[in-house]
């Protein structure tokens, strides 16, 4: 027998005859948390995420692209990574690029240009899949088109979220999308810049990943 | 070159030494009640409503309840949706098989370096130890694991690692160790020291080495739960990753997961949730331009199992690894992490450690509890720590049988103490003994020695009374 066969040996002559039912989450989440509005969520949403040291903005549907100009002008960054392969990182490129910011596209394997990606992108452009208003959280499911590392590695992490994406809560999130069903190779639930408060309890930002996260948040018009 | 440290050492030898030191050293007393209190402070702040927190714990612990009743059949299916996902799932019955397996894939891929998201069991198995003993470079990217690292040390907390240590200790160390950097005792310039430094080695890193706070059956998924992004780093920017976990940390279904994160994220810092929750099913794609193209996990077993034979003691299994039950225990607020002397400290240190490392190594450390039962009171899956005490502590101090359900049952005992306490127990059950004992005792009350033991190390020594209460009561009727 080897390590497993023997692992498992041991547990199986010690299992309870029973597990018993199904624990009952979801009973637990429909007496214990409401179900907003749409309004009601996006203030939540915006309001715990901003105690966790994220900028959000609400812009119309029609209005991202200005906001993110603003914020990049504001910030004085002057390259923005982008995903060209999607509809949002395109449009991204198309209007910004002839205001003079730079967009870079993350369309080649990470070894290829590591040492770029991790020195010289100060910021970076993606889109958030959906949100959850409990714990003001984005979800992210990166791909092949928006890579695991645009949400990380730039200083500056600059996010589009659907306010009408947004769920009441992590596990209403998981059950209307079907997650059960199959999980992308890396999925992300990001509450906020990256931070640690591992020196003497003292609460830093820009730990590993990025130092400053922006929502920009687009409301029904 | 140092040979790997096994885990032979004696955390109950030296530990009343090391508690006493502590509590004879007022900045360490200070750094951790102050530290403790912030803590409490922040996870009461989380709880606002008793009614949901008591309904979330019972949803809580009956969820841990139910995965671990199904353990082997999780396990199982676990290991089939991990390799469909393309997670190649190693086994381990003791920390030297785990480092093998890790050393294994290192050596596999030449690797130099391996750099680690905060891992506890990384921390049991000693896994820095025998990297550096097979010339691998192990370097821990958490800021408070880096921080130890740095100094030598342990971490002296599982949630936050450098509690023991002030800013002014910290500034001195990175000026000290880390090239070209002067004194600052700025916090957010020392985390951006550790930030420029680690951020070179995740470029550099061959292996990246995390932990694992969920493993999900039904998708065959990792899910790890952090605030710094370090975890990230090292589980997507390294060409491999080795995830490492103990046999308990399943559950079935992804929807388990939201209740027990919740709970782990309020206990733990007082935090609504994480910064970061990572969900990790599977190496890069071909068509994907990051992640690694590699990875592995590897389930520890490490006395689990033998927590798992015993329906009381497998409620140690429920453990989430919040350390709430540190930041609330009287003793370990006084004594800190290191005085325990094992990888897990404070109340589910006491309970969990004599499964990995024996009773005869641990006996004494479930004594160090006043029983006050706030361990069991906030845990968040209602491990009932208090009862697990007292079960050890039996254990422990009883004689030795056949067949024991823990290793080193009976290492504590002692012949002479056990016969004293039956003979007390004898005398109390039985007037007649009671009274001619009691009446023996203030008779040849100068024949008591004036040494006994423990008791007049810091006391005067018990002595009876010359009348006894009967005695005098009878003078007065």
């Amino acid at each position: 027998m080897n390590a497993r066969d023997r692992i498992l040996a041991k547990l199986r002559a010690a299992a309870p005859a029973t597990a018993g039912d199904q624990p009952d989450v979801a009973g637990w989440y429909v007496t214990h948390r409401s179900v907003e509005t749409g309004a009601e969520k996006a203030a939540r949403f915006r309001h715990f995420i901003e105690l966790a040291h994220a900028e959000v903005y609400a812009v119309p549907r029609g209005g991202w692209l200005q906001k993110l100009y603003e914020v990049l002008s504001a910030k004085a960054i002057a390259s923005l990574l982008v995903a060209p392969g999607t509809p949002h990182g395109l449009r991204a490129r198309e209007g910004l690029v002839e205001l003079g910011i730079a967009c870079p596209g993350y369309d080649r394997p990470v070894e290829e240009w590591k040492a770029e990606l991790f020195t010289d992108t100060p910021a970076a452009f993606t889109v958030a899949r959906a949100a959850i208003a409990e714990t003001g959280t984005l979800i992210l499911w990166p791909d092949a088109d928006e890579p695991r590392l645009m949400s990380l590695v730039p200083p500056v992490h600059i996010v589009l979220l659907d306010a009408g994406r947004i769920y009441n809560t992590f596990f209403e999130a998981q059950q209307a999308e079907g997650w059960a069903e199959g999980l992308p190779t890396n999925a992300l639930l990001i509450s906020g810049p990256s931070k640690t408060a591992d020196i003497q309890q003292t609460l830093a930002y820009g730990a590993h990943g990025p130092k400053e996260l922006v929502v920009l948040m687009i409301g029904e018009e | 070159m140092n040979a790997p440290q096994t885990l032979n050492f004696m955390p109950s030898e030296g530990f009343r030494a090391r508690s006493k030191a502590v509590v004879e050293n007022p900045f360490l007393r200070k750094s951790f009640r102050g530290a403790m209190d912030f803590l409490t402070a922040k996870r009461a702040a989380q709880f606002p409503d008793v009614e949901e927190l008591e309904s979330l714990r019972t949803l809580g612990e009956r969820i841990r309840q139910y995965n671990l009743a199904k353990l082997p059949e999780l396990l199982e299916r676990l290991e089939i949706n991990l390799t469909r996902n393309g997670i190649k799932v190693h086994w381990a019955e003791t920390p030297d098989e785990a480092n093998a397996i890790i050393l294994g894939i290192c050596k596999a891929h030449a690797a130099k370096l391996m750099v680690k998201g905060k891992s506890m069991v990384s921390e049991e198995i000693e896994l820095n130890h025998a990297a550096e003993a097979a010339g691998i470079g192990a370097l821990e990217s958490d800021m408070g694991e880096y921080i130890v690292q740095l100094a030598g040390e342990k971490p002296s907390h599982i949630i936050m690692p450098a509690i023991h240590k002030t800013k002014e200790e910290i500034a001195r160390l990175f000026a000290e160790k880390v090239p070209g950097v002067a004194y600052t005792d700025n916090v957010d310039e020392l985390i951006q020291i550790g930030r420029q430094v680690l951020r070179e080695k995740f470029r550099e890193a061959d292996i990246g080495l995390s932990g694992v706070n969920f493993a999900i059956a039904e998708t065959g998924t990792l899910c790890l739960v952090e605030n710094e992004g370090n975890g990230r780093m090292s589980t997507t920017v390294p060409p491999v990753h080795i995830a490492v976990t103990g046999i308990e940390k399943i559950v079935e279904k992804l929807e388990h997961v939201p209740p027990l994160y919740s709970l782990l994220t309020r206990s733990a810092t007082g935090q609504n949730i994480s910064t970061y929750f990572n969900m990790i099913s599977g190496p890069r794609k071909p068509v994907e331009k990051d992640g690694p193209t590699e990875v592995h996990l590897v389930l520890l077993d490490n006395g689990r199992t033998q927590a798992y034979a015993d329906d009381q003691l497998r409620k140690t299994l429920q453990c989430i690894r919040c350390g709430a039950c540190m930041n609330h225990c009287p003793v370990y607020a006084r004594i800190g992490g290191h005085a325990y002397g094992t990888t897990y400290p404070g109340p589910i240190g006491k309970i969990v450690s004599p499964h990995m490392l024996g009773l005869e190594a641990t006996a004494t450390l479930p004594t160090a509890s006043s029983l006050c039962g706030a361990c069991g009171e906030v845990c968040p899956v209602k491990i009932p720590i208090p009862d697990l005490l007292m079960r050890l502590r039996e254990e422990s101090f009883s004689a030795p049988r056949a067949n024991p359900a823990m290793r080193g049952q009976g290492a504590g005992y002692n012949a002479t103490i056990s016969a004293i306490w039956r003979a007390w127990a004898a005398v109390y059950r039985s007037p007649r003994l009671y009274r001619l004992a009691t009446w023996l005792g203030s008779r040849f009350n100068g024949l008591t020695p004036s040494r006994q033991g423990g008791w007049t190390s810091v006391r005067v020594p018990l002595k009876p009374a010359p009348k006894r209460l009967r005695d005098l009561v009878k003078e007065r009727q």
